[in-house]
């Protein structure tokens, strides 16, 4: 049972990386929009030439 | 290789149907636009022009996603006429206003778009740095159909990519900026960020205390226990100085303004339950309250930010409709009418008003004659005649002949300016009202700290060991967890209703206040009326009605229509050639000459001057028209009297029985309008509204005063309306609603805006509202019997800590399902 002390601190520190993931994707606007991703998935650039990211990728940089 | 694929299968396969469909769009191509031999088929040279531009630019894999998607057909695009239409994009004034730089090279601008319709159309759209090389990032807001577009500022200009754009089928309409926009994403990314940490730390928190929970029934060193309970009390405390300050912030607020609020209850029972789960953490022993605090500040976070995405969801809706740019409007420039914006205007410029057009800025005719309606600033219905040096004001409409206008005043600087400055003040002086949620609230505090008092007060006096512990489990179980949740979840889903029917509604409150009858006040104009005339009454000859339909054609003035309706609704449409010859008389009517036959529409001076003799027989029948407050149109054939009209306002239809219904459910109904008293009147007759509240001949500002004198009468006071001239009175309201169609101003100042016409909306909205009210009363209803019990059962000392644990989510839980469930039997029974 005393593998809980170490458990516990593991489980909370890989909470708190959660946690930062998700403040960094509300900061980046990637759940500003909650309607037209679902609808841009739809389609892969297989056809494409060159491989460069879609638009859906491009983050709102944020404002100065 | 797969690039030509859905271009030769396509017309080999309708080959055989013996119908060609265009390659573009699919719609069948007329038989004169078939190119024999040819594999693409084009039903228009718009269509034609968008395939030459997506296959040049190697995106032909959109004709393939069109197909997966299944969408049947795509909207015919119409080759667009003004090809400079697109020029002013590039002036400075016109990025000034709605574009907006991002660095030295690189600009951006957000368009509205038309005829976005699948997702093939956002591949399309997001492509366009393919098609036009300079564009940068197109991205595409599906929600609000809307594009942001960033590029190269020297690489490719603006007028180009709008073109674009258009050619494609997309028309591009600039939106102002708003500031507004970014607020709200901003709330909105805060709002997640709350939740988002309430959620780690809740989820946590809960495993942590099942934990707790084993132990308690199998064996758990203190230690042990020691380390979990440590940690359930960071999380918790974490939970509370970040996501949860909202509350405690809130509730110093309330105190401050002495405004009790719901905050205040949930500041309280946070606050007592940390202390006291904290004191026992370093105790260490008693129960420690995180798992169901942290829940509970999630919980509470979800509910908030549910509401605000579905208020915003109206409000943008209604935002974007107002923060169009109205319209295009015709410069002279060089003796030639060319197309240009109307921000771009400025005071001396020469427009051109065409017929049928809003006027854009307050000038004064300087070659033309017409007449105007300029009901959206007087809210009368009959048309004003104008001619050189008469002035015109923006927002009136040109309804008979093109103008040439000189502008004298732009923006806000017209009239039109002036009322909407009107609206910002009405706004200003209306009563704020508590809602019934907020009082409660205050209540309920005032509840719980007397029940604690008294609880540790008899408890003090019975066994001083437990009494501590007895008041702060009651105001831990009495925690208004269930209690704030019930008016938000239950309002979110209101809104999501009522916008299903296309009623956007901006707040919540107003759905509370429509729930206490109270008093209507109805603009006539555009409400109830259409602004046009009908045919109330016929009297005489019947025979004579194709040949008299058939003259009126000829005339676009209101009366010739209205009798053209009604002739065309009586027996279809016919069509005599007896007539050779049509002369209309400014103001009086309109002859008709043929052979052997001599035709006279008009009023009575028009007979007269024509030699036609008026009996008192007919003379009486005129007199009982204008008795009814109708207008009564002579027609005579041949030298005499054949028939006269009763002419009034037309009605839309329904209007009748919408009133009944609000009456029936315990509204006063009253019209309220800038239009002639007598008119007003005759309206309210044929509507049976109390002659008593019809009232007319109101100025913006007379309507104002009769909407807050009717303020302190009755506990609600709603305005229907849609002119520009109606919305002070509007948002002076306690419930202002503006109607399809309304001015941008009314738009603004209303908190409801109904997009489908007439009064049907409004009989929904109330329906709509009783039930969201009686949704609201019924979770207060449990969520109170919960804490009525649980605090009950604490004062006794019943509630062991596990109970507690376990009631808390279970009312948050009740409530949500009875918002949802609500919602839903309400649905199917509103379907006919």
């Amino acid at each position: 049972m005393s593998v809980l002390y170490v458990a516990l601190p593991v489980a909370l520190f890989l909470a708190v990386i959660a946690v930062i993931a998700f403040v960094m994707q509300v900061r980046t606007g990637q759940l500003d929009d909650l309607e037209t991703p679902p609808r841009r998935i739809l389609f892969d650039d297989v056809e494409r030439r060159s491989r460069e990211p879609g638009p859906g990728h491009v983050d709102e940089e944020a404002k100065p | 290789m797969s690039v030509a694929e859905p271009t030769n299968d396509t017309p080999a396969e309708m080959v055989q149907d013996r119908v060609l469909s265009c390659t573009h769009c699919r719609l069948p191509v007329p038989v004169g636009l078939i190119e024999p031999g040819a594999t693409e088929q084009f039903c228009c040279s718009g269509c034609k022009m968008a395939f030459r531009l997506i296959h040049s630019s190697g995106l032909e894999a959109y004709y393939r996603m069109v197909e997966t998607t299944g969408t049947s057909s795509l909207t015919r695009r119409e080759e667009e006429k003004l090809s400079n239409r697109f020029d002013d994009f590039d002036q400075p004034a016109f990025f000034d206003r709605f574009g907006n730089p991002v660095d030295e090279e690189i600009d951006e601008i957000t368009f509205l778009l038309d005829g976005i319709h699948c997702a093939a159309c956002i591949w399309l759209i997001e492509k366009l740095p393919q098609i036009v090389p300079g564009i940068l990032v197109v991205k595409l807001n599906w929600a609000r159909q809307t594009a942001k577009i960033r590029w190269k500022r020297d690489a490719v200009k603006l007028s180009k990519i709008a073109q674009t754009l258009s050619h494609l089928g997309y028309m591009p309409h600039p939106i102002h900026r708003s500031t507004i926009e970014e607020r709200r994403q901003n709330e909105n990314r805060r709002q997640l960020t709350r939740i988002g940490i309430a959620a780690a730390a809740a989820g946590n928190n809960m495993l942590i205390a099942a934990a707790l929970y084993f132990g308690m029934f199998s064996y758990m060193s203190v230690g042990m226990s020691q380390l979990f309970r440590v940690a359930s009390c960071a999380i918790g405390l974490a939970s509370l100085f970040w996501p949860g300050r909202v509350f405690l912030q809130g509730a110093v607020n309330a105190i401050r303004t002495r405004t009790p609020h719901m905050d205040l209850p949930i500041a309280l029972g946070l606050t007592v339950g940390s202390i006291a789960g904290t004191v026992n953490t370093i105790r260490g022993t008693g129960e420690i309250y995180f798992d169901s605090l942290s829940v509970l500040i999630f919980l509470l976070l979800v509910g908030r930010w549910i509401q605000f995405r579905q208020q915003n969801r109206a409000a943008d809706a209604v935002e974007l409709l107002y923060r169009l740019t109205p319209q295009t409007t015709r410069k002279i420039v060089d003796g030639r009418p060319v197309a240009t914006f109307v921000d771009l205007v400025q005071p001396a410029d020469i427009l051109e008003i065409r017929a049928g057009d809003l006027v854009p800025v307050d000038a004064v005719i300087v070659g033309g004659t017409t007449e105007m309606d300029e009901s959206i600033l007087s809210g009368e219905s009959r048309l004003v005649g104008k001619s050189v040096g008469d002035e015109v004001m923006a927002g009136t409409k040109n309804c008979r002949s093109t103008i040439t206008i000189r502008v004298v005043a732009t923006g806000r600087d017209t009239r039109l300016s002036k009322i909407v400055d009107l609206v910002e003040q009405a706004s200003l002086e209306k009563p704020t009202i508590v809602q019934w949620a907020n009082r409660m609230g205050g209540f309920f505090v005032v509840a719980v700290i007397v029940m604690a008092v008294v609880t540790l007060a008899v408890w003090l006096w019975i066994d001083v060991s437990v009494a501590i512990d007895r008041a702060v489990a009651l105001l831990i179980v009495a925690c208004p967890c269930a209690l704030a949740l019930a008016t938000p979840l239950a309002i979110s889903v209101a809104l999501g209703k009522a916008a299903k029917r296309k009623i956007m509604i901006k707040g919540g409150d107003v759905l509370q206040q429509l729930n206490r009858p109270g008093m209507i006040w109805l603009d006539k104009t555009g409400t109830l009326t259409e602004g046009k005339l009908e045919v109330v009454d016929w009297y005489g000859d019947n025979s004579w009605k194709a040949l008299i339909s058939d003259v009126e054609t000829k005339s676009s003035h209101p009366v010739a229509k209205a009798i053209v309706e009604f002739v065309e609704n009586a027996s279809g449409r016919v069509s005599s050639s007896l007539v050779d010859q049509v002369t209309e008389y400014e103001g009086q009517g309109i002859c008709a000459n043929g052979p052997g036959l001599d035709l006279l529409i008009g009023n009575e001076s028009l007979l007269l001057e024509n030699g036609v003799s008026i009996g008192s027989r007919h003379q009486q029948v005129a007199d009982r028209i204008l008795g009814a407050n109708l207008a009564p149109c002579w027609i005579a054939v041949n030298g005499s009297v054949n028939a006269i009209v009763a002419l009034g306002d037309h009605i839309r239809p329904d209007t009748k029985l919408a009133i009944q219904q609000l009456i029936s459910t315990g509204w006063r109904v009253g019209v309220l309008s800038g239009d002639h008293e007598r008119i007003v009147r005759q309206v309210a007759d044929r509507l049976e509204i109390e002659s008593g509240l019809a009232l007319g001949g109101l100025s913006p500002e007379d309507k104002v005063n009769v909407v807050q004198n009717s303020l302190s009468e009755y506990p609600t006071v709603v305005m229907v309306g849609d002119g520009v001239n109606d919305s002070a009175a509007l948002s002076a309201a306690s419930v202002g609603i503006a109607v399809h169609n309304g001015a941008e101003a009314s738009l603004a100042a209303a908190p409801i805006y109904l997009a489908d016409e007439g009064l049907r909306p409004i009989l929904e909205l109330m329906r709509i509202s009783k039930s969201t009210n009686r949704t609201i009363r019924m979770n207060f209803a449990a969520s109170l019997s919960y804490n009525l019990f649980g605090a009950t059962f604490a004062a006794i000392g019943w509630i062991n800590p596990l109970v507690a644990a376990i009631l808390m989510p279970i009312s948050s839980l009740t409530v949500v399902a009875i918002s949802l469930t609500a919602g839903n039997t309400n649905r199917t029974k509103a379907k006919p």
